[in-house]
């Protein structure tokens, strides 16, 4: 620690620090533009220039490293004299055009000018022009002349998303932000830049000229579309939501956002919104009031239960339904007598149930992501499935950790991995327990050569390790014998495991016991052995579930099937009543994420029509049902019922025992390897435009090894017919040469492919 | 692609850096690439940065950083008059107006043959003999007058 002067003030601040950290502690605000707190230091804007005594011209306090006894002034003569300098050389070539502007009110350059910039310009000359640019459907570029050159775009696209799509062309007078040979910008935390940018000149396209800041009233949530739980700004403006931006927490999103958490909203009220309960009457949809609706509903479950038996009715849930919701769901199945409901709608093996100790989780906290120097990542699209946590492990690589990676495709990480191994998904068990057997004998100083040797080497060298494994291994067929495994490794590593989380409340579905216990039947079973009734509560069948073709026909062949959505989809097909509820931002909730941490947020706007949350649709239907406690007021209450005496942390607990791993029996024929493409997760973020727009909703494509398509005589680009079971579909044949041989990567929970069966197997492909 | 005497050169380059500094030799590899076809295109630049393994886009900020990279085709002889303030006042407007009467072509132009390209240049620390013009980024000639760069030319329409 060393001791400073700011501004009259004493200040003990760290050594190494800079000048603007330290008078940012101390509460002090110097006037900057480029520099940013978590990017590199540019010092190109000028406009922290202050006075240091002993210093014959001001400096960049941003660039200045702090010394003992150092005196600052901020806001002396020379420097503000400097400061109003740099601001008038700033607004020489900015159009000024602040009445048009879409970042006027939340604009740094129009705040600072108001400080230090003149009542009127001495500048007569004409101003340079740059022309707008395309960056795809998130990121609007459209007045680059507003641009002050900080580059903090481009930084963050270096640094942060680890890709550089933007970047400073031409020199001087001529620089300009552009990418390259007008690409678009694909990152998944493109979003980002916009906040960065502290001008108007990268936008939000989809909030383009819809509102003024000011305009806007600013609700807290919490993010529905991925397991970190990332702060969410939700701001509204006549009942609807038109903007949503992070809400800052170091320990979960930082500053950042994911795009699709940024831009989901644009899928709320889109034009398949469900607004009136409906219910099938001849074959035919028809509007009716809840009452019926709910009537209707309840009729059916009674009828069900006392005729064919309660065991005949199934409940399934998506795993971003709230706390709340997923509570009420079984505690109404459980009413009725049913134990059968279950909200892991993707996952195929549920043999861990009963062995596991608790609620899968991150096995630690997500701020601690930081601090790991050896990462094992198992089957994770990392960047895709968990973008943000993806962006720390990247940080945590910059600073010296290794990452090593286990899985059957070989995506770009946009960091340096250390050592991988790519295997087909019935030999990642084998891999796992080789890598077991390396890193024990590692341990013993034997050392061994191969790829899991040196993954072990690699883990054996690190103090604090973690074995994360991702949703490709929660959803794999042998997923608990891959737990047990990783539970192995990260014993003889002295380290950590942990589940990178699936959905929004992938841990609070366990908490509100939605799973169905041991005598009930899970999401696979009940799907497999046909029930005569289901409740469906947010789930797209042929979307959301790790089988569409079983829970397509299960559903088909079902007397009764209540749909409790947001949105009509192909439930029109085969439900009886659909009650239309809220999605997250309508209604108030808990999402529990995947560090376990419980977050209430409260509905950001009215549902829309008739739409109802869903929490209160259950309790009616309860109270319908004659239940007993089904009598909340909120879901305040329901939440505090439902972790009523529930020590969360201790309920969070990854331990695993009585599984032993076999390797998988030898398959014939191509695997299929499928992720759940990053806009296709779920309901909302299924229709919103912009992200259907980005270059990572493209349609699916069947990627196969190069060897694969030769030996099926296939060319790279013609269509092809990929089948599956009863079902096929015609997909464009793509070349990935990092693929391992015997797989085809074929995506899931998207339109294209929804007629195929299970998300693991077999898979047949074969010229169109 | 990038062709092979062109890779040969980028590998000798990359000898004289680092291993983890690869892209110091990036301008060096953009320049090899214009000597062997006048210009730089962005695909060119592309290839450059996969075989460096760098982003594109940084590529592109180089090449377009330093003023005697060519981004478009600039005929097979580029001649870049200087017309910073010494040259100015020993007459570089004259050399322009020269070479425009003798080519046809102004600054920033290329000759229909696709002979002659003229470019405007920054100063290039030669002042004692202004007015100047580079040839092709490599040659030097200065103290020009209209006789002088009549024999420049013909010269290089022997070449």
């Amino acid at each position: 620690m060393i001791n400073i002067e700011i501004d009259g003030k004493q200040i003990q601040t760290e050594n190494g620090a800079t000048i603007i950290e330290a008078a940012h502690q101390a509460g002090i605000t110097i006037p900057h533009f480029c520099y940013h707190k978590k990017l590199s230091i540019a010092a190109n804007c000028r406009m922290c220039l202050v006075q240091v005594e002993k210093a014959p011209k001001p400096l960049p306090a941003c660039a200045t490293p702090v010394a003992e006894g150092m005196k600052v002034y901020t806001h002396s003569e020379q420097a503000v004299k400097a400061q109003k300098g740099v601001m008038e050389f700033l607004l020489v070539n900015h159009p000024l055009d602040c009445p048009i502007c879409d970042q006027g009110g939340e604009c740094m350059l129009q705040d600072m000018s108001v400080g230090y910039g003149g009542g009127n310009s001495r500048y007569q000359e004409e101003k340079r022009m740059v022309l707008g640019k395309d960056l795809g459907p998130l990121v609007s570029a459209e007045e680059m002349s507003r641009c002050i050159n900080c580059t903090r775009c481009v930084r963050f696209g270096q640094e942060i998303a680890g890709q550089m799509e933007l970047g400073q062309a031409f020199r001087g007078e001529h620089a300009e932000i552009m990418s390259f040979v007008s690409g678009t910008v694909d990152s998944e935390l493109s979003g980002n830049m916009i906040d960065l940018c502290p001008v108007g000149a990268l936008t939000s396209k989809p909030f383009r000229y819809k509102a003024r800041s000011w305009e806007l009233s600013r609700r807290r949530s919490v993010s529905a579309h991925d397991s970190l739980g990332s702060g969410l700004a939700v701001q509204t403006k006549n009942n609807r939501v038109l903007r949503v931006l992070p809400v800052e927490n170091d320990d979960i999103n930082e500053c950042w956002l994911s795009d699709k958490d940024r831009f989901a909203y644009e899928g709320l009220n889109s034009a398949d919104r469900l607004t009136k309960p409906m219910i099938k009457q001849d074959g035919k949809w028809q509007e009716v009031e809840w009452q019926v609706a709910l009537e209707y509903a309840g009729n059916g479950l009674r009828h069900i239960a006392s005729g064919a038996g309660a065991e005949q009715i199934g409940a399934l849930a998506t795993a971003n339904s709230t706390l709340e919701e997923l509570y009420l769901l079984q505690k109404l199945m459980r009413g009725i007598g049913s134990q059968n409901v279950d909200f892991r709608l993707r996952q195929s093996d549920f043999s861990a149930d009963g062995k596991q100790q608790g609620a899968p989780w991150l096995g630690m906290s997500i701020a601690d992501i930081s601090r790991v120097d050896r990462f094992l990542v198992v089957g994770s699209f990392l960047r895709k499935d968990h973008p943000l946590l993806a962006a720390r492990i990247r940080q945590a690589v910059k600073k010296g950790a290794q990452a090593n990676i286990i899985h059957s495709v070989d995506d770009d990480l946009l960091m340096k991995v250390a050592n991988k191994a790519i295997v087909a998904p019935d030999a990642l068990v084998e891999m796992l327990t080789q890598v077991s057997k390396a890193l024990a004998a590692e341990k013993q100083g034997q050392s061994a050569s191969g790829e899991a040797a040196a993954i072990a080497k690699s883990l054996a060298g690190g103090e604090r390790v973690v074995v994360l494994l991702g949703n490709f291994v929660q959803q794999h067929p042998q997923a608990a014998q891959l737990q047990a495994l990783a539970q192995q490794i990260a014993a003889l590593g002295n380290g950590k495991f942990g589940f990178l989380g699936e959905a929004a409340n992938s841990v609070g579905g366990y908490l509100a016991q939605a799973t169905p216990g041991a005598k009930g039947l899970n999401a696979a079973s009940m799907l497999e052995t046909p029930r005569k009734a289901y409740v469906l509560l947010n789930v797209e069948a042929e979307l959301d579930c790790a089988n569409p073709q079983q829970a397509m026909s299960a559903l088909q062949a079902a007397d009764t099937v209540i749909v409790l959505s947001a949105y009509k989809h192909h439930a029109m097909e085969y439900a009886d009543v659909l009650l239309p509820v809220a999605p997250f931002t309508e209604t108030s909730g808990t999402f529990v994420s995947t560090e376990g941490r419980v977050q209430s947020f409260k509905g950001a706007v009215k549902p829309l029509g008739e739409a109802r949350p869903a929490w209160k649709v259950l309790r009616v239907l309860g109270n319908m049902l004659k239940l007993q406690g089904f009598d909340h007021d909120t879901s305040e209450a329901v939440r505090d019922e439902a972790l009523n005496g529930v020590d969360v942390a201790a309920k969070l607990n990854n331990a695993i025992g009585g599984v032993e791993a076999k390797a998988a029996a030898a398959t014939c024929g191509l695997q299929r390897v499928s992720e759940v493409p990053i806009y296709a997760t779920d309901a909302v973020v299924r229709r919103s435009a912009p992200l259907q727009a980005t270059a990572d909703a493209e349609t699916p494509q069947a990627w196969l090894h190069s060897d694969e398509l030769k030996k099926l005589g296939i060319q790279p680009g013609t269509a092809v017919r990929v089948g599956q079971g009863q079902g096929s579909v015609l997909l464009i044949a793509a070349a990935d040469d990092k693929l391992p041989r015997g797989v085809a990567r074929v995506a899931a929970g998207h339109a294209a492919t929804a007629a195929l069966g299970a998300m693991f197997g077999t898979i047949t492909v074969e010229r169109a | 692609m990038l062709s092979p005497q062109i890779t040969t050169l980028i590998d000798k380059e990359l000898t004289k850096y680092p291993a983890d500094q690869r892209q110091s030799a990036v301008m060096a590899a953009l320049r090899f690439v214009q000597d062997e076809k006048g210009w730089i295109a962005p695909e060119d630049m592309a290839d450059i940065a996969v075989y460096i393994g760098m982003p594109q886009m940084a590529v592109y900020e180089v090449a377009t950083f330093y003023h005697m990279y060519n981004l478009k085709p600039m005929g097979r002889h580029t001649l870049t008059v200087c017309t910073n303030l010494s040259c100015q006042l020993c007459g570089s407007d004259d050399t322009v107006a020269h070479l425009h009467k003798r080519l046809g072509i102004g600054l920033g132009e290329v000759t229909a043959d696709g002979k002659y390209g003229l470019r405007e240049g920054e100063c290039m620390g030669a002042c004692v003999d202004a007015p100047i013009l580079n040839i092709d980024n490599k040659q030097l000639r200065g103290r020009l007058t209209g006789e002088k760069i009549d024999q420049i030319l013909a010269e290089l329409d022997k070449q």
